[in-house]
């Protein structure tokens, strides 16, 4: 059998490999047979009772997230409140599954329709409950397979209850052909360091009789069945290396980041979502360089209001307990279509209207997220950042956007402080001439800034993909250029591209004059020691 | 017997997630413990009020941070109730940090 690959999409980080054993999902049918209302509701009385039990089961064994979620669960299936508009269903004459199905479909649709992230996914621990009790209703039993430690698991999508179940055998890693990476499960999944992929393009009876290795790669959202003696080579050192660095990182974790010979670099950390940052990373890192506000968009048909954007900027600055957070103002175009939004189609979103041009063309964009950033400045430290920046009177007009929302919260007596105003160099003309832009800070966007200075696009492949050289001496000469001004101007300059999370460009980017880097938090104890071992 | 007499109390949820499930769960446990009282409360003046027993009740309210949390109480202890759900939730249910990420590290310490 030939190596084959199938791509999803990562949801949980890391690499296992392991035997790949396809779980039978337990169906859930309404093909019990009806009987009187009374014989209705003892079926149902009894299923709710065997789901409880197994939920207490779970729970004696679980810890931390797991132990919250059913400790929730069966808290909510003793509160006869639950069933309140099941049982008049089963007296008009309702099956039991039937009238547990919809008696419960109002309360999940609320929960679904919820615009707060913690109360929506409250909607999957009552699916999880629905389904539970329906199987037990239709005598489908949940069989967990046996299966080694180690083993890859293969299923369509699991309920969080399920998973709690299945991750108490120390499986290998997830792989789902649905799921989400937002999910419940996924989030379980992250805190277990389990790697996990979703969205794997498998056919229901292909792969998983357990015979053969395979390799889950929940970095890159890889599947690879029966994998070359090569492959699994390649994977099996990266494993090593992987933990080999975990060990050493251990080791340094209370230490700040440091070169060989002592010199202090701050060292932060780029967040994509709050939620899948873990607390022990946000401890070790020296901040947060760059939180690329977009997460709040994802799966989402409206645009975020103004406590949203609160809500999650203050939770995390709460988490940072005192150390500096900023927050990068939406950063989209063109390229990347969003539901909720009209943008125009651009023959050349790159080059259209992205970032804050796109943000000064829509209030209803960026004003909301200002008033928030304002109000939540009020509450300790916190910066805002401009992606794309180009020209002096894009920052200007931001400025005083943000003037006009401190001034009209202050009338209303909320809270609110002006933040410092940096910027994101990564267009040509914002490295060469940053000093034509007046910026509380700099934060050099390598990934743009090379896209741009060496006209390749950052999705090229084949030629334009070997453009793509953050070693290009012209990408060398801008950063030194952007701290030479910082330098004068006594700004900080910092750089939080991909270039920073890739040791190979350490020295390159301290030789230019940075101390400070953001990098992404898979990245973070790689560069930590590899600093450690650098001689300036 | 205080049957007859209701105490009224308002309290702003300072929890940054909300009234959310394990808040939720605590909060309920609390007022599950004092029996002879009939608790009741309401996210707002327009709101319905619920039984303060019921956590698919508390939990529908979705109270968010900053939300302002009414309580009305009646019956034996019907004060002490109160007392005690508010403490409670200025406590910010006894949590440092509610967010699911915080109990991600911790599910990862414990399972190692």
């Amino acid at each position: 059998m030939t190596e084959r690959r199938f791509a999803g999409k990562p949801a949980a980080p890391g690499v296992a490999i392991g035997p790949l054993v396809r779980l039978e999902d337990g169906k859930t049918s309404t093909g019990r047979r009806r009987d009187t209302p009374a014989e209705e509701r003892a079926a149902l009385d009894a299923a709710i009772a065997t789901a409880m039990a197994d939920l207490e089961a779970l729970a004696a064994v679980a810890s931390g997230d797991g132990a919250d979620i059913l400790a929730f669960q069966i808290e909510m299936l003793s509160d006869p409140a639950l069933i309140e508009e099941v049982l008049p269903l089963i007296e008009g004459g309702e099956a039991a599954g039937a009238a547990w199905t919809s008696g419960l479909a109002d309360q999940i649709a609320t929960y679904e329709a919820a615009d707060d992230d913690y109360f929506r996914a409250r909607a999957s621990d009552l699916l999880d409950l629905r389904d539970r009790v329906l199987r037990t209703l239709d005598g489908v039993s949940i069989e967990l397979p046996d299966f080694s430690e180690g083993t890859l698991l293969l299923a369509e999508d699991l309920a969080p209850s399920l998973f709690l179940a299945l991750a108490a055998m120390k499986p290998g890693g997830i792989a789902l052909t649905r799921g989400s990476a937002s999910s419940h499960v996924a989030i379980l999944a992250r805190g277990r360091g389990l790697p996990m992929v979703i969205g794997l393009g498998l056919a229901a009876g292909e792969g998983g009789n357990g015979e053969d290795d395979a390799i889950l790669d929940g970095d890159a959202g890889l599947l690879l069945r029966a994998p070359s003696q090569a492959t699994l080579k390649r994977y099996r050192s990266q494993l090593a290396m992987a933990a080999g660095v975990a060990r050493r990182a251990h080791a340094i974790r209370e230490k700040p980041a440091a070169t060989a010979d002592g010199t202090r670099i701050e060292l932060m950390i780029n967040v994509d979502d709050p939620a899948a940052v873990d607390d022990q990373t946000l401890r070790a890192a020296d901040g947060v360089g760059l939180l690329r506000s977009e997460f709040l968009l994802i799966g989402r048909s409206d645009l975020p209001d103004e406590e949203t954007h609160y809500r999650h900027y203050r939770d995390l600055q709460r988490r940072l307990a005192g150390k500096p957070l900023i927050v990068r103002t939406l950063d989209i175009g063109g390229d990347k279509p969003l539901a909720g939004l009209d943008l125009p189609v651009e023959k050349n979103p790159f080059l259209g209207l992205r970032g804050i041009r796109l943000a000064l063309e829509r209030p209803d964009l960026l004003i909301p997220q200002l008033r928030a950033l304002l109000r939540v400045a009020a509450e300790g430290p916190l910066q805002v950042m401009l992606p794309m920046v180009t020209v002096q009177a894009e920052i200007d007009q931001t400025q005083a956007l943000m003037a006009e929302g401190l001034a009209s919260l202050k009338s209303t007596a909320m809270a609110a402080a002006m933040p410092g105003l940096g910027i994101m160099v990564e267009t040509p003309a914002a490295a060469i001439a940053a000093d034509s832009l007046d910026a509380a800070f700099y934060s050099i966007g390598s990934n743009d800034l090379i896209q741009y200075v060496m006209a390749a696009a950052r999705d090229g492949e084949g030629r334009v993909a070997a453009l793509l050289d953050p070693g290009h001496p012209a990408i060398e000469r801008l950063i030194r250029r952007v701290v030479e001004h910082g330098r004068t101007s006594g700004r900080e300059v910092s750089l939080c591209g991909d270039m920073a999370s890739d040791p190979a460009w350490l020295p390159l980017l301290l030789g230019a004059g940075l101390r400070k880097l953001s990098v992404a938090p898979a990245a973070f104890d790689r560069i930590k020691l590899a600093l450690a071992d650098i001689e300036i | 017997m205080s049957g007859s007499l209701t105490i009224e109390r308002t309290v702003t949820i300072s929890h940054p997630v909300g009234l959310h499930a394990r808040p939720a769960i605590a909060f309920t446990k609390l007022a599950k413990g004092f029996k002879a009282a009939d608790i009741r409360i309401r996210g707002g003046d327009d709101r319905p009020w619920v039984d303060a027993k019921s956590i698919v009740k508390v939990m529908a309210l979705k109270l968010r941070t900053g939300a302002v949390l009414q309580m009305q109480a009646s019956g034996a202890e019907a004060e002490a109730a109160i007392d005690a759900l508010q403490a409670l939730v200025e406590r910010d249910f006894d949590e440092v940090s509610g967010t699911g990420a915080a109990s991600e590290a911790h599910g990862a310490d414990k399972d190692g």
